[in-house]
């Protein structure tokens, strides 16, 4: 069973139609690059899969389960975990905080418990702390663990942001253009952060980039959209030779 | 040693409390302040829930108050009360002092449950939205108790002395000063549980970033309903508590004014602050006594202050910070690194 079936989607925002007919399919441990140029319908492909938007068409399969109808947190308690292109952390809240709220998923225990702070409160507790700092110490974040991300510098936020997704212990990791306003050595970290979490987690990657150097080092396989439909799909040397690809880049004329 | 500094600071004030209204060295008045002190406290720490942690901005306190104010007395009435009305009494006296706590525990549960019809169709919307919801609703539930004859209507309910009496019959203690104290506690154990839990931290993610919250896995619905429900529940154990101080109540009571009060006290403490929400409850039931000779004058003076105040420190006195940070000592000698109690 594949673990991501996104089959003939279609996504439309009153007469415009933002994706249409987008398919793609992840088996288990795939790192794959979506790409096109601004406006495409990336990031819509994105907030469908998440559940933040139904699709107008089409489906949404993960390990075989339709997601239509579940709201975000239920997709993504699923498994499916994303990051925002302009960063969303909860910027007043400790980053451990950050990395404790975001497993609420399986907090596994309800309100009375919290009252009473009974046995499986702390149980419970303990371990949400537990897995925070391992995550935390993981992508060497520990020592910031008390600080608030405002205060963070932006490469550091980004790596928060990385570290929260994976809290939520995911199959899937959407990163949604990661490299986004980075400094060329903090991109260079970011490579390899990627292909550290690809390497050391067992997850599938998504990831929208628009920084073509990242794409190409990282994915494999990488997907092209322009205006909502898919004009190649294939490898990094693939579609850097795909006309339509350069078309869709840099306009017929220049060619 | 440490966990039990709390505690033993906490009962030693309820014993001098007791014993200085027991001996006369406070006298009537003041005890009646104390006594509003508290109610305060339990009003702008519960609202500071909605419009502190968790950001939205409710206007209509005052009417949950009113719920749990009418439930309470009713019902003690009902039950407790000799001759007329329902037909009562059907409980002796002597119980009042094992059922009173359950009395304001039902006023809470039914305000929890009026906050529950509130916040299902308001929480589609978000800030102006339900300010003006929450102020609607708080001028139904005033008119409809205007309208319901049983209650007395625009001319008010009372008997809650009765009640109050038959508990010193059984011991005379300043009975009332004690159910505050004790619901004060209630409050702020409660609120303190709920906002340091991974559950409560998740309300601080909704106002931060709603949209990140629910993609990160936070029933954000669930939570705005649940902290909702405890805001308005606690309210209205401090209607209870209003309602048997005073010992008569009318719809009147319950106006918009008393829940501007309540949101005067949110902001003047400093939103999402604990510490903040009970320190400005205290100085505003005092600065409001000081002021008593003004007589309608003082509804010119608090608004100016406001006023500053919102130029001047608009984050009021510790916004979205405790005691504990500010004090540094103070977290060294309760033992709370990081998080505790």
């Amino acid at each position: 069973m594949a673990l991501l079936e996104v089959v003939n989607l279609t996504r439309d925002f009153g007469g415009l139609r933002a994706v249409c007919e987008f398919e793609t399919t992840f088996d288990g441990r795939e790192l794959m690059g979506l790409i096109g140029p601004n406006g495409a319908g990336k990031t819509t492909v994105f907030n469908v899969v998440s559940g933040f938007y139904a699709p107008s068409a089409g489906q949404v399969r993960f390990q075989g389960k339709n997601t239509a109808g579940l709201k975000p947190h239920k997709v993504t308690a699923l498994g499916i975990a994303r990051t925002f292109q302009n960063i969303r952390l909860w910027f007043d809240l400790s980053v451990i905080d950050n990395i404790r709220v975001s497993q609420y998923y399986h907090l596994e225990y309800g309100l009375w418990d919290c009252f009473l702070r009974t046995e499986r409160y702390k149980r419970r507790e303990a371990a949400i702390e537990h897995n925070a700092q391992e995550i935390l110490e993981a992508l060497n974040l520990a020592e910031f663990a008390q600080e608030l991300p405002k205060n963070l510098p932006y490469g550091l936020q980004r790596r928060v942001e990385i570290a929260r997704a994976l809290s939520v212990k995911p199959k899937l990791l959407m990163l949604d253009e990661p490299a986004a306003g980075l400094s060329s050595a903090d991109v260079d970290d970011l490579i390899k952060l990627i292909g550290w979490i690809h390497k050391e987690f067992d997850l599938a990657i998504w990831m929208i980039e628009h920084q073509m150097d990242v794409v190409m080092k990282l994915c494999p396989r990488i997907q092209v959209i322009d205006f909502g439909r898919t004009i190649a799909d294939g490898t990094p040397a693939q579609i850097q030779a795909n006309p339509d690809v350069i078309k869709a880049y840099l306009g017929d004329d220049a060619i | 040693m440490r966990r039990f500094i709390v505690p033993a600071a906490t009962a030693s004030l309820l014993g001098l409390i007791l014993l200085a209204s027991m001996t006369d060295a406070l006298n009537l008045y003041w005890q009646s302040v104390l006594m509003f002190m508290g109610i305060n406290i339990i009003l702008s720490t519960s609202l500071n829930l909605v419009n502190g942690n968790m950001g939205e901005f409710s206007c209509g306190h005052a009417g949950f108050m009113a719920v749990g104010a009418y439930v309470s007395s009713v019902l003690a009435v009902a039950l407790f009360a000799p001759g007329g009305f329902m037909g009562g009494p059907y409980l002796p006296g002597y119980l009042t002092v094992f059922i009173f706590p359950l009395l304001l525990l039902a006023g809470g549960l039914a305000a929890a449950v009026t906050g529950l019809l509130v916040a299902l169709p308001s929480f589609k919307t978000r800030g102006d939205y339900l300010a003006i919801i929450t102020i609607a609703a708080s001028y139904i539930i005033k008119s409809t108790i205007e309208n319901v004859g049983a209650v007395g209507g625009a001319r008010g309910f009372m008997g809650m002395a009765k009640i109050t009496t038959a508990m010193t019959d059984v011991w005379d203690i300043p009975w009332m000063l004690l159910w505050v104290f004790a619901a004060v506690i209630f409050t702020l154990v409660v609120i303190r549980r709920y906002v340091s839990s991974t559950f409560g931290k998740g309300v601080d993610a909704v106002r931060q970033d709603e949209i990140a919250a629910e993609i990160m896995s936070v029933d954000t619905d669930r939570i705005k309903l649940v902290t909702f429900m405890l805001s308005s529940g606690l309210a209205g154990i401090a209607g209870g508590l209003f309602a048997f101080v005073l010992g008569y109540i009318n719809p009147g009571s319950f106006t918009i004014i008393k829940s501007t009060e309540a949101m005067v006290m949110v902001y003047l403490g400093g939103m999402g602050s604990i510490s903040g929400a009970t320190l400005s409850a205290i100085v505003f039931t005092l600065l409001m006594e000081v002021l008593r000779p003004l007589q309608v004058g003082k509804w010119v003076i608090i608004p100016m202050m406001l006023i500053l105040l919102m130029q001047f420190r608009p984050e009021g006195f510790f916004g979205h910070r405790e005691l504990t940070d500010i004090v540094p000592g103070l977290r060294r000698l309760l033992g709370r690194e990081g998080d505790g109690k």
